[in-house]
């Protein structure tokens, strides 16, 4: 027997917030990131190469931020039920050594398709009270 | 030296097949702090109904970066890739990938658009399972800086 952990779409309305929540990240997570996906890029742990090409510092991988974003999301729609999920990487996340960038994520139903019984999450993730993705778009499969 | 706009419609693979562990979903579940039991825990994937962990979704792009390296290397596109800042990235899923998958992938050089010393190359790399049937698509915009 199996139990859909996807969202019930009777009901569902457009603004609701569906998830929240904050994410510390540490020289930790990026190194942690880095070895989980692969990517080596030393902008995201060796400072004097960020520095060298005009960045404040070592910043997180773009990915990382996305791959949050995915977690708080699915955290509501349930593992496997994103079939679609979009962004665009406006802004760097300084992360600092010691201590941490405080990323917030913020879930929002901003569309619901019927027919495909869909719903089109919009996404608000900021550091530093500044938006760091634009059009963070997933679409969640309903039952 | 500048990023070739010739290049569009290039395809490259597929390659090896990458295989999808457990232990690779966990640990990268782990790194994007997803919570769901079905990352980490067979008994509660299967009882979702899944065969395997299942992997987050953004999973996806282990194996897209690994084709896309090749654009990257590829001395005719002309990619800098001391120059370049991702720009955007988009995952389509026909289903999510789980553990046990081996995953091929193809990718394809949609376009490549210069302004203000700035292209945008724009690669898709289609991500099929060992049926040859379509798992999910990763589309990917990097922003290469041509300026001196």
């Amino acid at each position: 027997m199996t139990e859909s952990t996807s969202p019930t779409f009777a009901g569902l309305e457009v603004g609701q917030v569906v998830a929240e929540r904050e994410v510390a990240l540490t020289r930790d997570s990026l190194v942690r990131y880095a070895g989980a996906s692969g990517d080596f890029n030393p902008i995201h742990y060796n400072d004097v190469v960020a520095e060298g090409v005009g960045l404040p510092g070592v910043i997180a991988h773009g990915m990382l931020t996305m791959g949050v974003g995915a977690s708080v999301v699915e955290e509501w729609a349930g593992a496997g039920n994103v079939s679609d999920y979009q962004v665009r990487f406006t802004r760097p996340i300084p992360v600092p050594n010691p201590g941490e960038a405080v990323v917030a994520v913020r879930a929002v139903i901003g569309a619901l398709d019927e027919e495909r019984r869909t719903a089109r999450v919009d996404l608000t993730v900021e550091h530093d009270g500044a938006k760091v993705l634009g059009k963070a778009q997933a679409v969640v499969d309903c039952d | 030296m500048p990023v070739n706009p010739d290049a569009v419609g290039r395809e490259y693979g597929p390659f090896e097949p990458y295989e999808v562990t457990r232990v690779k979903i966990r640990e990268f579940a782990d790194a994007v702090d997803a919570r769901s039991g079905a990352h980490y825990d067979v008994a509660v994937a299967r009882a979702e109904g899944y065969a395997d962990l299942v992997a987050p979704s953004t999973f996806a792009v282990i194996i897209a970066q690994k084709a896309e390296f090749h654009v990257v290397v590829d001395p005719e596109v002309g990619v800098d890739f001391s120059r370049v800042v991702h720009a955007e990235e988009r995952f389509t899923h026909v289903r999510p990938i789980v553990a046990g998958d081996e995953i091929s992938a193809t990718i394809h050089i949609d376009g490549i658009k210069q302004r203000a010393g700035i292209a945008m190359v724009t690669t898709r790399a289609e991500l099929a399972d060992s049926d040859g049937a379509p798992v999910a698509t990763v589309i990917s915009t990097l922003a290469v800086r041509e300026d001196a």
